[in-house]
């Protein structure tokens, strides 16, 4: 891009910045409470989690979640589908290995407890899986070529978990007579747990197969 | 009045790093830059109440997107030596 | 009040600089570092406006930022595996950039 455009697209970008900042003040001043918090924390007892936004994640708002998980399956697809992953690193030396030896447990025991205390306290099923496919990065750059993850038929199967266990559990309330997601009060706590672990490992395998970033070699060539 | 000192340096330092991320050149600080302003956001929303929100920029943001671009800067790096211009 | 003019200020203004850089440079991974920060400028708006002075802040911007965090990586997972592709074809040709 040369001189003259590179001005008129600063500009350009400078004038939107100033628009857009009188629009949020104007939109500021003349803003009432949102209705929403209220109402968020009011229902939160019905929900068996004590963390707000586990509640909006997994509850309130569970469909947003459900299409997310099928959005990060879809980019794992995508990457599967463009060919073989790059060259693994060559073989960590022996200090690095007995650090990985080390950090990989903790990273996976931290997950875990991301993962439970998020019904209560900050943490839930994205901060324990990213956890999870940290871990896979840490293995990836120490020389396992496929990142810690198992074989490409087990692979597929946790890429799908996540979606999996969501549509079997609102599947299922649905065939009680109750709306996709709306779970009985007495269930939801460990429903809602249910769901957040089948996620857990559904995030963490799929970001690591991202890092691995290609289609594991295996069966079906 | 202390507060909102706090405030503006979090703010200010955002800005920089954010303006430092996006003018490098060299990839690989680029990618660095970028880290440290993932990170230095985490920190931001930790200070706006929101933990949960902190706690995933870090690992995933920063952390996991960070080692995705690093792989990507270290082979345009590589690139930019063998043919010493942009790429 | 001020706090959130001020954070949300700070949204806009990362959202602006990430265009700006998206639209002027060249390099598939500035542009992917550019449409990162423009990201985040968005998600910090949200974490702004969701602040409420003292008061619990509103959870459903938080969740909805949260399952935005996790989108911008992994599509920018895609975006890097399509660019190390594009690589190993011989890269864009210099007249097609």
């Amino acid at each position: 891009m040369n001189g003259p455009a590179r001005l008129l697209v600063a500009l350009l970008a400078a004038a939107l910045g100033g628009l857009l900042l009188w629009v949020l003040a104007t939109a500021l001043a003349a803003r009432p409470e949102p209705a929403l918090a209220e109402a968020a924390f009011a229902a939160l007892p019905l929900t068996g989690v004590g963390n707000p936004v586990t509640a909006v994640l997994l509850d309130y708002r569970a469909y947003d979640t459900l299409l997310e998980l099928a959005v990060l399956l879809a980019a794992l697809l995508g990457i599967w589908s463009l060919g073989p992953p790059a060259p693994a690193y060559q073989r960590a030396g022996s200090a690095l290995r007995a650090m990985v030896a080390w950090v990989v447990p903790l990273l996976i025991l931290t997950g875990g407890y991301l993962l439970w205390a998020g019904g209560q306290v900050p943490g839930g099923a994205f901060q324990g899986g990213a956890l999870l496919g940290a871990a896979g990065v840490v293995l990836r750059l120490a020389g396992d070529p496929r990142a810690g993850l198992p074989g490409e038929s087990l692979q597929r199967l946790l890429a799908v978990l996540g979606v999996g266990a969501f549509l079997l559990v609102g599947l299922t309330v649905l065939a009680f007579g109750r709306d996709l997601l709306d779970y009985p009060t007495d269930w939801s706590k460990w429903l809602i747990l249910a769901i957040e672990g089948a996620a857990t490992l559904a995030i963490g395998a799929t970001l690591a197969a991202a890092y691995v970033g290609g289609r594991p070699p295996g069966e079906g060539r | 009045m202390t507060l909102l000192l706090f405030d503006l340096v979090l703010i200010a330092t955002l800005l920089t790093l954010a303006v430092a991320a996006l003018t490098s050149v060299e990839p690989r600080r680029a990618v660095m830059l970028f880290i440290a302003f993932g990170l230095w956001l985490a920190l931001v929303w930790a200070r706006l109440g929101a933990p949960d929100v902190a706690l995933a920029e870090a690992a995933i943001g920063a952390g996991l997107g960070g080692a995705l671009m690093l792989a990507a800067a270290r082979r345009a790096a590589r690139r930019r030596q063998r043919t010493g211009g942009e790429g | 009040m001020s706090t959130q003019l001020l954070y949300g200020g700070a949204g806009v203004a990362l959202c602006v600089l990430g265009l700006w850089a998206f639209l002027v440079h060249r390099p598939l991974l500035r542009k992917l570092i550019a449409i990162n920060i423009m990201g985040s400028g968005v998600f910090h708006l949200l974490i702004a406006l969701a602040e409420r002075d003292g008061a619990p802040p509103d959870p459903v911007p938080h969740a909805l930022v949260l399952t935005g965090i996790v989108v911008a990586v992994s599509a920018t997972a895609l975006a890097l595996v399509f660019g190390r592709r594009l690589d190993e074809q011989g890269g864009v040709p210099e007249d097609e950039r």
